[in-house]
């Protein structure tokens, strides 16, 4: 083979894997703009006349993750299975949004923690490699360290909107989220880089508490039986 | 938040945090979870660090074997160099098996960064001393048919093409050193046949452009500026060759020219 048609074959190639990146670049742009819908349908639950229709808020959001799960069916067509991680540049930060999201969702509807598994089934995907297109565990727990993100002003918001006992449940929760981020032994890539934020959500909320015990606030919740 | 000072306080703050570590550990789902994230984790990294570790050696090895090339032109006997090199690759070829043998099952592209840049040097060394035998542009199936570990193949060819296209611009490196070192030999024809190999595979990545990978692109432009002085180089021969006594055409190459280290592979 000479020189010219070793390159012809090599150019061939780079088209066909150009063609394939600009069909997922199309299906992950409409990705995004569900999760921007389900972001501001989320959003508003730290207003204070949002605070009390997180029900109807959560149930909304679910609804648009079906649009999700039909997208990622989609992209799951564009590429061979066994190439996930040869693409997954692509899709890496929608994916981690969309973790967010449905944490997020999760979290206000029960104040827990969502397992991957359950994510995973929200968004439609596997969890295991050797399955198909799955939820790696470094997406999953970044998607978990925004969702750390958004509960630390949530608590802020929530003494705001009047609600004096969700802070401390929120300084639980991230404590204990804290807790098991320190188990992990993470190298120097950007999941450790987001995990030194963390301890910034915990300060924030710790202050929130604080400011609310000293006052005397978090035991007024009690008394009066607040359950907002 | 003021802790109070005093033994009494200290202690009951220290029981309060084992208390706390305690329950936490001992009952939380989300601390099983993080336990298995944990392991799965450290799988990846560990796995991650071997094939670092593997190319790493893959690369100082490929760099002797080209050093060890480039004294082709400068001794009498050429096959014995070449057959040294050609041990010397069986060698690192092994240890490119050790990668197959740790992507098994894996998506290689996961650990893609790992052991990019051995390959590269490898592709590097084997094209050169490809190259000083055939006089002419090892192809990927040649490349590839010599690392076919076992049943299973490691890298499909598309894999390897971007390691190709590394590693030939590695290797246009090392040709430009070894025209300077012809030249300074006083070997008046090698410059020529050395040009002209060089141009193609410069019109070659010319053609592919910045379709590839963005490595390709840098080495692309460097490709550029080699060709330039080879043909600079090339023309002063050939207006001046007859009547610069043989050792001085080193030193016409030299003031046009400034000396070409070879490529080191891109991690």
């Amino acid at each position: 083979m000479s020189v010219t048609e070793m390159f012809s074959h090599i150019q061939g190639f780079l088209s066909a894997d150009q063609d394939i990146r600009e069909d997922i670049r199309k299906v992950v742009q409409m990705l995004e703009q569900t999760a921007r819908e389900i972001l501001t349908v989320l959003q508003s639950v730290h207003q204070p006349s949002g605070f009390k229709e997180i029900p109807s808020k959560c149930a909304r959001a679910r609804e648009l993750f079906c649009t999700v799960r039909t997208t990622i069916a989609d992209l799951k067509t564009k590429f061979p299975m066994e190439q996930y991680y040869r693409f997954h540049e692509h899709w890496r930060f929608v994916l981690q949004r969309l973790v967010f999201l449905a944490t997020f969702v999760v979290y206000l509807e029960t104040e827990a923690l969502v397992i991957r598994e359950e994510v995973a089934k929200i968004l439609g995907i596997e969890v295991v490699r050797e399955k198909g297109f799955h939820l790696d565990v470094e997406d999953y727990l970044a998607g978990v360290l925004i969702m750390a993100s958004e509960l630390s002003r949530l608590a802020v918001n929530s003494v705001t909107s009047g609600d004096y006992t969700r802070p401390l449940r929120i300084s639980n929760f991230i404590n204990e989220l804290d807790s098991g981020f320190r188990l992990l032994n993470l190298k120097n890539d950007p999941l450790r880089k987001r995990y030194d934020g963390l301890k910034y959500d915990v300060k924030k909320i710790e202050e929130v508490v604080y400011d609310l015990s000293i006052r005397g606030l978090t035991k007024e919740a009690e008394t009066t039986g607040g359950d907002k | 938040m003021n802790r109070r000072e005093g033994e009494g306080g200290s202690r009951r703050n220290a029981d309060a945090a084992q208390d706390r570590e305690a329950s936490a550990q001992s009952s939380s789902p989300v601390i099983a979870a993080f336990k298995v994230f944990q392991q799965e984790l450290d799988t990846k990294h560990d796995k991650h660090e071997r094939l670092v570790k593997i190319s790493r050696d893959v690369t100082i090895e490929s760099k002797r074997t080209i050093f060890l090339l480039h004294r082709v032109t400068s001794v009498p006997n050429a096959e014995d160099i070449l057959n040294e090199a050609e041990l010397k690759l069986d060698a690192v070829r092994q240890k490119i098996g050790q990668i197959a043998e740790e992507l098994r099952g894996e998506d290689i592209f996961q650990f893609h960064r790992a052991f990019t840049g051995g390959i590269q040097e490898y592709v590097e060394a084997a094209s050169f001393l490809h190259y000083i035998r055939h006089r002419s542009l090892i192809s990927l199936e040649e490349i590839n048919a010599r690392l076919v570990f076992m049943k299973s193949e490691k890298e499909d060819s598309e894999g390897l093409s971007g390691g190709l296209s590394g590693g030939l611009g590695g290797l246009s490196g090392g040709q430009v050193l070894t025209f300077q070192v012809s030249v300074g030999n006083g070997d008046i024809d090698t410059p020529f046949q050395l040009s002209q190999f060089l141009r193609q595979i410069h019109d070659g990545f010319s053609y592919i452009g910045n379709t590839g990978p963005y490595e390709v692109s840098k080495k692309l432009h460097v490709l550029r500026q080699s060709l330039g002085k080879v043909e600079d180089a090339c023309y002063a021969l050939r207006v001046r060759g007859s009547e610069i006594p043989k050792h001085m055409l080193a030193d016409v190459f030299s003031s046009r020219t400034t000396h070409m280290e070879p490529e080191e592979g891109v991690v």
